[in-house]
């Protein structure tokens, strides 16, 4: 950083033993706070490892097929992760396409219509809704939500729509529909305070501009705020994905516990999260808890690739106006 | 522009701008149903019985949850005695000695870890502690739940570091004042308000969380036993009691929900407020 | 007094200090063939000047000069910039201070500053911003000797009135021209021999401004100041010496009266005149 070459040691120099001292103490907290940030990313590595060890007999036995298997037999112990994929994927999706018109729609609300005293409590009560245990979540569901579903939504849905296969079979009010929206409860905080901030973003001159033209409202949101900040509220329902994807216990309680591939949303059935929540303290032999722990590595790499690319999303976005402007 | 054409823009405008307030009405009257029928349900349960028996067995109506209690608060304590250190030296390495290129990976690995679905981190703290030490045990349970505070702690402190004004940073070493011994007198106390608001609010998180502890801290029918034993905690009787087909156990998950309830939300809104004020 | 024990040319420097009755002027700091940059964008020009010692030198010339990126090199603080490169001497006493033996964190201890946003730590009392760079450099000192010390600092950037009843309470309740007299008084606790003043006053109103005028030319007899202004009816007012810097070099540098009446070069001309800046 300094590019000095007078080579004269000074009479100020080497005498202040605070000076040294206090050079010394520089060097060791740089290494001490070194060593715990290092803690952090060997943490990351630590896991990674940990798991694929523990995981290793399921891996060696089934191999690729794991992720293909309809079957989930623990006395004759072969394993297969398919339904669990896709009933994570499925509860997501239902749960995102619940979630994000009623996130957008919040979302455009408070960051453009609200005044501001409505505002910041309406913000506040969002995060309050976001800051609840999902296990409260869970259990209010069970207990309200799922016999609400019942009667009256599944037998609406089933005595009106049912001939999509959709809507079809036995009432229990648990299953599929019941952790989508369960899973949109849980996630529409996150995709409605992403938004909002992503909204915020925009430049008031774009809307100026708009309205200068004898746009509406609604107008200048559909058509100048929401395609300017596309990406940044992709961006936002992808970190949601993320959410839904890991979330465990609101899920468990209200999904029923059925290892199957259905096409009803009112049939029961597992995710990743719920299968390894509800049989790995029971689980016994390496093959069956490899394969849970296989099903747990699952789930991290697909909300690894979730995550990852929310954050290019929003990070994109927010960088694009920065420059832009 | 047609007159019926402007008139169906008004309309238009209308429609959706009420759809957007619904939209924000809808997430509220969801508050209000879960934070209503978890008072209703639970309040009347609640009361010093509650607080101060340990749980009967199964079948036997009453008894409370002592020792649920007793252990949230064991295995926060536990988490955070792991996790503060870490996550606050990490913290100052990233705001103020690392150098760009390093920390930026620190930072990136610290974000990867807080995305990481909290049932995964549990159970690689069964690999590592539970399995090795044949017991479920406590000491796993606050690894656990230390590893998904340490992020949230360590970026938070980050961020509180960073809005400190440069010129404070300037100041002190133009005073002849040591590096170290400027962010330590100077740069934290400077964030303290930031970095303990991300403190309460990585409890509070914590204190919710029950995947981790399933399979690591399991629960435990005889109390409190030490920190190399299992230990029971609210949010975990809360997702056992609530699966059982007992009503008076169910009951009882609905107080124990009452209660982590005022907890968790307690210290949101107080951790929010005093934030919010500061900042006016 | 406090330094005595730790910090060796304290007793040393005095005495050479002293200005002969004669006018024979000692300079303290001399700046030799200074080079600063900023990454790739270089600030200062090869410029070569001496500081009278227990004088008011002041730097002055439009925006972009190059005044603030000097002063900062006088005591190592440009460094501290990102991208912060030094090229060239600044003797103090006779001793480059960028030698490759010597701890930058010492020479802020005799040479130092005051910047234009008056920074009181607010995390901190009155009494203990004044003391924190005692506080926060020793591992000890003697707690009355602390007390004299801080009430010295203060009554000497005449503050002390003003806060004698309130010192436990937060450095950041002062107003703005209080606060930088905090910050002098604070500046001044670690007995600098030089005092480097950045546009202490461009932040200030015009009251504070003349109070902190007033306590330049009353400190000027104990320490040396060198300031930089962008406001030249007070370099005029304040300095003893006055130099003018325009696009990183070093234009013109010679006693204040001297170069207001009769300027060497037409650009210190034009800008004392106003045609620019």
């Amino acid at each position: 950083m300094k590019c000095s070459d007078s080579g004269t040691t000074s009479s100020i120099a080497v005498k202040d033993w605070s000076g040294r001292r206090g050079r010394l103490g520089d060097k060791i907290f740089l290494y001490l706070t070194f060593i715990f940030a290092l803690i952090i990313a060997v943490s990351l590595v630590a896991l990674l490892i940990v798991l694929n060890i523990s995981a290793w007999p399921a891996i060696q036995k089934f191999g690729v097929s794991f992720l293909t298997s309809l079957d989930w037999d623990p006395v004759k112990e072969v394993f297969g992760a398919l339904p669990a994929i896709y009933g994570t994927l499925l509860s997501s999706i239902i749960a995102l396409i619940i979630a994000v018109p009623i996130s957008i729609g919040s979302a455009v609300f408070l960051s453009e219509l609200a005044p501001a005293w409505i505002r910041e409590p309406c913000s506040f009560l969002i995060e309050m809704l976001a800051a609840i245990p999902s296990v409260i979540i869970g259990l209010w569901g069970l207990f309200v939500l799922v016999p609400f579903i019942r009667s009256p939504i599944e037998s609406w849905l089933g005595s009106h729509l049912g001939f999509l296969p959709l809507f079809q079979g036995p009432l229990f009010g648990l299953g599929f529909l019941a952790a989508g929206i369960i899973l949109a409860v849980m996630v529409v905080p996150i995709i409605t305070a992403v938004s909002r901030d992503v909204m915020r973003a925009v430049p008031v001159t774009q809307r100026e501009a708009m309205y200068a033209l004898g746009a509406t409202r609604w107008e200048t949101i559909y058509r100048t705020v929401l395609p300017y900040c596309r990406s940044g509220l992709l961006g936002a329902v992808i970190l949601g994905l993320g959410r839904a994807l890991g979330e465990t216990m609101a899920v468990t309680m209200v999904i029923g516990n059925s290892y199957a591939l259905t096409s009803s949303l009112f049939s029961p059935g597992v995710t990743i999260a719920s299968k390894i929540a509800s049989e790995f303290s029971e689980a016994s032999g390496d093959i069956y808890i490899g394969s849970l722990v296989e099903l747990a590595l699952v789930l991290f790499g697909i909300t690894l690739l979730v995550n990852i690319i929310a954050r290019l999303m929003v990070w994109r976005m927010i960088s694009v106006k920065a420059t832009g402007e | 522009m047609s007159e019926a054409g402007r008139v169906r823009r008004k309309w238009t405008n209308r429609i959706m701008l009420i759809l957007c307030g619904c939209a924000v009405g809808l997430c509220i009257l969801i508050l209000a149903l879960i934070v209503g029928y978890t008072v209703a349900k639970g309040a009347n349960y609640l009361n010093v019985d509650f607080l101060t028996h340990t749980s009967k067995p199964v079948g036997e109506i009453g008894g409370g949850m002592r020792d649920e209690i007793y252990g949230t608060f064991i295995l926060v304590g536990l988490a955070s005695v792991i996790a503060l250190p870490i996550g606050l030296m990490a913290g100052i390495y990233l705001a103020e000695f690392g150098s760009p290129a390093v920390a930026s990976v620190v930072r990136f690995i610290a974000d990867v870890l807080a995305g990481v679905p909290s049932i995964v981190v549990g159970v690689f703290a069964y690999a590592i502690l539970v399995r090795p030490m044949h017991t479920y045990s406590a000491l796993s349970a606050g690894v656990a739940l230390a590893i998904i505070m340490i992020p949230v702690v360590a970026r938070t402190a980050e961020e509180a570091m960073r809005l400190v004004p440069n010129s404070m940073r300037e100041a002190a070493l133009a005073l002849g004042i040591n590096r170290w011994r400027a962010v330590l007198g100077v740069v934290v106390p400077g964030a303290l308000t930031g970095i303990i608001t991300g403190i309460m609010l990585a409890v509070a998180r914590i204190a919710g969380e029950t995947a981790p502890l399933i399979f690591t801290a399991l629960g435990s029918a005889f109390g409190v036993q030490g920190l190399l034993q299992p230990i029971g905690a609210l949010p975990l009787q809360i997702y056992r009691y609530a699966l059982s087909p007992y009503p008076d156990w169910q009951q009882q998950a609905w107080a124990a929900a009452f209660l982590l309830m005022i907890l968790v939300l307690g210290i949101n809104i107080v951790v929010r407020s005093v934030s919010r004020r500061k900042s006016m | 007094m406090l330094y005595e024990l730790t910090n060796n040319t304290t007793g040393q420097a005095a005495p050479e200090r002293v200005i002969g009755a004669q006018g024979n002027t000692k300079y303290i700091l001399e700046v030799v063939k200074l080079s600063a940059w900023y990454g790739k964008a270089k600030a200062v020009n090869d410029i070569s000047m001496k500081i009278k010692a227990q004088a008011i030198t002041a730097l002055i010339g439009p925006s972009g000069c190059g005044k603030s990126t000097l002063i900062r090199c006088m005591n190592r603080m440009h460094e501290v910039s990102d991208g912060g490169k030094v090229s060239g001497q600044v003797l103090l006493d006779g001793s480059d201070i960028y030698g490759r033996e010597v701890d930058a964190v010492t020479i802020r201890r005799r040479i130092g500053m005051v910047f234009q946003k008056p920074t009181a730590f607010p995390t901190m009392s009155i009494f203990d911003n004044v003391a924190s760079g005692i506080n926060l450099t020793r591992l000890w000192y003697r707690k009355g000797e602390l007390q004299d010390l801080v009430v010295h600092s203060l009554k000497k950037a005449a503050l002390w009135e003003e806060v004698k009843n309130k010192l436990n309470r937060s450095g950041a309740s002062l107003s703005g021209g209080q606060q930088q007299r905090l910050c002098i008084a604070r500046a001044i606790a670690i007995e600098p021999e030089i005092l480097l003043m950045d546009e202490p006053c461009s932040a200030l109103d015009p009251i504070s401004t003349l109070k902190i005028e007033e306590l330049m030319l009353e400190i000027k007899k104990d320490y040396t100041v060198v300031i930089v202004t962008h406001n030249m009816q007070q370099a005029a007012r304040v300095s003893d010496c006055t130099g003018f810097l325009l696009l990183g070099e070093l234009i013109e540098f010679a006693p204040t009266k001297e170069l207001f009446s009769v300027p060497h070069d037409k650009r210190t001309e034009d800008y004392i005149t106003g045609r620019f800046g």
